[in-house]
Order: C-alpha cells, then structure tokens, then sequence
C-alpha cells in the first residue's frame, strides 16, 4: 500500500516531471532522504518508470506521420490477447498500444515519417500476424493536447502586477 | 467649483498604488505582489455563464441574488462550515466579498461608532468603516505568536463606542490561522461587551494545517455574526466579482436596503458561474488547496534559507517575512528589491503600522517564477551581509 505522502508525490512528478529531491522534499515537507527512499522504492516497484521532455514538433515543422490503427484480433486460449499484443509492440514504430473494450480489440499507434511507411507497416508486419482479423487506419492531422499539455500554450499571466 | 467630499479628498491612497505604479515602469518583474490566485477558473465555470449569457439571462436578477444561488449558498454553509442559514432571509449575493464589507458597515454603524480592526489588514477595512461612520481601532497580532490575536489585546481597547470586531483568518497579509479554541476566546469578549462580529472568511478553504472554523458555529455567535465570504479565492473569480453575506434576518434586512439602493443586484451571469463553482466545488478546489500546500511548504523553508525570517502561515496564499534585520524599512526593501532584483512584493506597512518590519510575498504563482524570485533575493539578502560585514570591519 502507498501512503497519501507518496501518491502526493507520484501526482506531483507526474504533473511537474523532473524536480531536484530537496524541491521535492521542501514541497512535500518531507525530508530529502525520505524521498529517495519513496523514489527508489517507485522505482523497483516499476511505478516510476522515467522522465521524458513533451516537444512540440509541430512548432518546428517536422511533421512526422502518427497513425491510429484499430485491430480487431482473435485472441488465443489461454493467453487472451497479451501473446499477440508482444508480437505488436515489439516493434520500435510502435508508440503506443492499448487493448481497448468496444468495436475493435487493439488500439496501435505509431510513428513513422511518411505515410508509405505506415501503409508498408499495416501490410508488412501487421496484417501478416495470424490472430489479426482486420485493420483500420487513422491519420492524426493535428495535436491540439496531449497527455494534459496545451500545444498551443496561452500562458500569458493576466493579473496584475500588485493587488491588494 | 465647490470643493469635494472632504471625508474623500482626505483618503490617503492605498499603500499598494504606489508600488503598483513603480513595478508597472518595469520590464521583466517577478512579482510576489498580487493577492489573487494564479489559476484561471475553472472551464466548467466560465462555460456556465457563458451558457446563460446565451439563454438570454441578461435581465436583473432578486435583490438579494438569485434563489437557486442562495439555495446552493446554504447548502455549501451547512455542508461546510456546519452553520445554517435561510436562503430567503439570511443571505444576500454581493459584488466581491469588498462590497459585502461595504454593506455590513453602512447597516452596523452609526458615527462614531468603533470598530476593532485586526492588524495588519486587509487595505480596504479601514475606509470602508470610515465611509461608514465609523472609527477604526486597530489591535494588533503580534509576530511572536504567527500573528495570531490575543485576547487581552483586543479586551484592552474595548470602550463603551466599541460596535464589532472585524477579523480575518486565514489573513491577508499574514496567512496566519485560528483554530476553534482560540477563536472561543475571542467570541467570549463578543458576548461579555455584546459586539457585533464581521468574521471575513474569503480564505476558508484555502487552509493547509488544521481544519478551518467558522466564526459563526462558536458559542452564541451565529445571531451576532456577519460572515462574509466570495469567490474570488476559493474558485479562482477575482474578476468575476461575486461574494455573499450570511447573516440574521435582523442584519440582512438592513443590509439588503443598502445593497438594493446602492448596487440593485450581483451581475445575473456572474451569478450563474458562481453556481457552477460552489455544485462543482469537489473537483477543483482540493486539487487547488494541495498546489497551494506545496508551494507554501517550499516557498517558506526558501525565505527562510535565504535569510528572511518567516513563520509559516497556516492559510491563504501569502507568506510575511520580517526584514527588520536588513536594518531597512519595509517600503524601503520592498523598493529596493525591486530596483535592484526586479521583484515586487508589498511592504508590510501598506496593511497598518504593525506590519512595519515585514513585506507580503505572495506564492500565488508558478513553481518556475517562485524559484526564480528565490534566486533573486538570495542575491539581494547576500549583497546585504556583505555589506553588513564589510562595515564591521572597517
Ligand atoms: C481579506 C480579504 N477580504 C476581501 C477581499 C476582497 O475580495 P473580493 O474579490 O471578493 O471583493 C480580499 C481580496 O484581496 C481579501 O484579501
């Protein structure tokens, strides 16, 4: 079981992304070595699995493709769908992939920098695998928000500068 | 021409102003200064308003604001602070919390009549009771009990003019807090010299160490006390302008009067946002109080390390370092603070003479700007010791 401290702290990384551990121990009114105990212990736990930058490529226009692709599968006995859900995320293309309740089974995200990559992907590796029944494919054209993160931030602090 | 109001005219301008003009000249400023949160509101709050600017409620709402908002009002009073209040005869909708002061006054006071003022306070307290016909009698906290109040510094300067007390905790400017036991005392001297009570509560819910009490479930308060309250920190709506009043009928009967004269209603839409605010209020405000919790845990222990003596305020969003050790002034270090950090605080004075010897910092900001504030004024405190050692050398 985790403490209220310790999921304050798993919220607080996961909103802020990497502080230094006397931030994190001054923000929590812990004390440092207390938190990296709690750190480390995420760690092993495989809870806290890393720190990653969020970069608005768009911003700088490399626009790589992002595909959505919904996969309908027969899942195995057994083994319901974690055999052939391995045999999709180990590719690198794939950036994401969920199992998802509804009119398909997979949900596969990937990146690739151009579209005939994508489609070789679908039609290479994708729909060869044995239990995959069908596919359909989205383009993202556009990201407005991701993982919570305005990409077209309005930051701009409208207060004043002094009230009372 | 024929001269103005002389009462007016003789008004000393806010402290504030003049610091809010220096720091307007400036370019990149971090600023402590600003006594509202740094969140906007909430989207669901800003949609329902919008929704019914749309549905056409563009007409006046009922005096007193509209039902279904005092309906919410007192379920929010009974739910939160435990204290019951009739919607249609005890609560008006107001303007901001500042105007709900504003009508309190005017219905309690008669001239000359004295009103206790807690120090260092809010900066609107004492024109409004003089506008009011009142007198303003400060007592002061004092900064070796966290600015809390002491009873017998309060029964002292009780006279036969003493009308209210006006209190304010969680307090701007000092974040300090009392609990229930030490308000208790503070209600006994209300009954022992019937006074009334103007129990200021905008900052209820933003307390982070003990639970807040009400002014107005202590022993024999509820029928002499005006609890003023309003959205603007609580739901992030300073600039919506909406507060309320929950007070007896015997009270809230006179103060609709003045209210109905001076202001008609509280803006309809305003209205409808601040109902979303208070029905949606378990979704937002926690996740608000928890960020603030954090921020004042950091910001405080890094005044402290960088030389500020501060203690640590209980509530709001404002932390009150001394300064007397820099030898300064409060308006002398908030200025050169500024000048030569560029970052804005307000000196302590501007909230009444006991607030000499501190300046208002508030966190109400970014973890990022804090950061940055506390690196400036490490090296604004460090340049001082060099001085200060430097000058006992020589
Ligand atoms: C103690 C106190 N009371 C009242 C107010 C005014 O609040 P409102 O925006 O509701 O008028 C403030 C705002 O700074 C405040 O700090």
């Amino acid at each position: 079981m985790y403490s209220s401290k310790e999921l304050e702290l798993l919220e607080l990384l996961e909103e802020k992304g990497y502080l230094e551990t006397k931030m994190l121990a001054d923000l929590l009114a812990l004390d440092e070595e207390t938190i990296e105990s709690m750190l480390e212990k995420f760690k092993q736990d495989g809870i806290l699995l890393g720190f990653r930058a969020m970069v608005n490529w768009q911003k700088i226009n490399r626009h790589d493709v992002t595909a959505f692709i919904d996969v309908k599968v027969a899942p195995k006995r057994g083994r319901g769908f974690d055999d052939v859900a391995e045999r999709i995320y180990r590719f690198p293309e794939v950036t994401a992939l969920y199992l998802m309740s509804g009119a398909y089974d997979l949900q596969v995200v990937i990146q690739a920098s151009s579209l005939q990559d994508v489609a070789s992907f679908v039609s290479d590796k994708l729909s060869p695998l044995d239990s995959v029944l069908s596919t359909t494919t989205h383009f993202k054209l556009k990201t407005y928000k991701h993982d919570g993160i305005l990409f077209t931030p309005q930051t701009e602090d409208k207060r004043l500068n002094i009230t009372p | 021409m024929k001269s103005l109001s002389n009462q007016v005219v003789s008004m000393k301008p806010s402290g504030i102003r003049r610091f809010f003009d220096l720091a307007q000249t400036m370019e990149n400023v971090v600023s402590l200064g600003v006594g509202e949160p740094d969140f906007i509101t909430p989207w669901n709050v800003r949609e329902a308003s919008y929704v019914a600017l749309e549905q056409g409620y563009t007409a006046y709402s009922a005096n007193a604001g509209l039902i279904e908002l005092r309906e919410e009002i007192a379920t929010y009073m009974k739910e939160r602070f435990s204290v019951k209040y009739d919607p249609a005869s005890e609560l008006i909708v107001t303007t901001g919390a500042s105007q709900a002061l504003d009508i309190a006054f005017r219905a309690l006071l008669n001239p000359g009549d004295e009103v206790i003022v807690v120090e260092p306070a809010f900066v609107s307290y004492g024109p409004l009771i003089e506008m009011a016909g009142g007198k303003v009698v400060p007592v002061a906290c004092r900064p070796e009990k966290g600015f809390r109040l002491d009873r017998d510094d309060v029964e002292r300067v009780i006279t036969e003019r003493t009308k209210a007390i006006l209190l304010c905790f969680p307090s701007n400017p000092t974040g300090a807090t009392m609990n229930a036991d030490e308000l208790a005392q503070i209600a006994e001297l209300a009954t022992k010299y019937d006074l009334w009570v103007v129990s200021d509560e905008i900052y209820a819910e933003l307390c982070y160490d003990e639970p807040f009490t009400s002014f107005a479930t202590l022993h024999d308060m509820r029928d002499r006390t005006i609890v003023i309250n309003g959205f603007s920190k609580a739901f992030a709506m300073t600039g919506w302008r909406l507060g309320f009043t929950c007070a007896p009928e015997v009270v809230t009967r006179e103060m609709l009067k003045v209210h109905q004269y001076g202001m008609m209603c509280a803006p309809t839409l305003v209205q409808f946002g601040g109902l979303e605010a208070l029905r949606s209020r378990h979704q937002h405000v926690p996740n608000m109080v928890k960020s603030y919790r954090q921020r004042r845990n950091y910001f405080i222990q890094a005044l402290n390390e960088a030389g500020l003596p501060t203690h640590v305020p209980g509530g709001a969003f404002y932390a009150f370092p001394s300064i007397r050790h820099t030898g300064l002034t409060s308006e002398e270090f908030a200025e050169r603070l500024l000048l030569e950090e560029r970052v804005a605080v307000v000196p302590g004075n501007a909230f009444g003479e006991s607030g000499e010897g501190f300046v208002r910092a508030s966190y109400a900001t970014s973890l990022e700007q804090l950061q940055e504030a506390i690196r400036r004024i490490h090296r604004f405190m460090q340049q001082f010791e060099v001085t200060a050692v430097k000058d006992s050398h020589s």
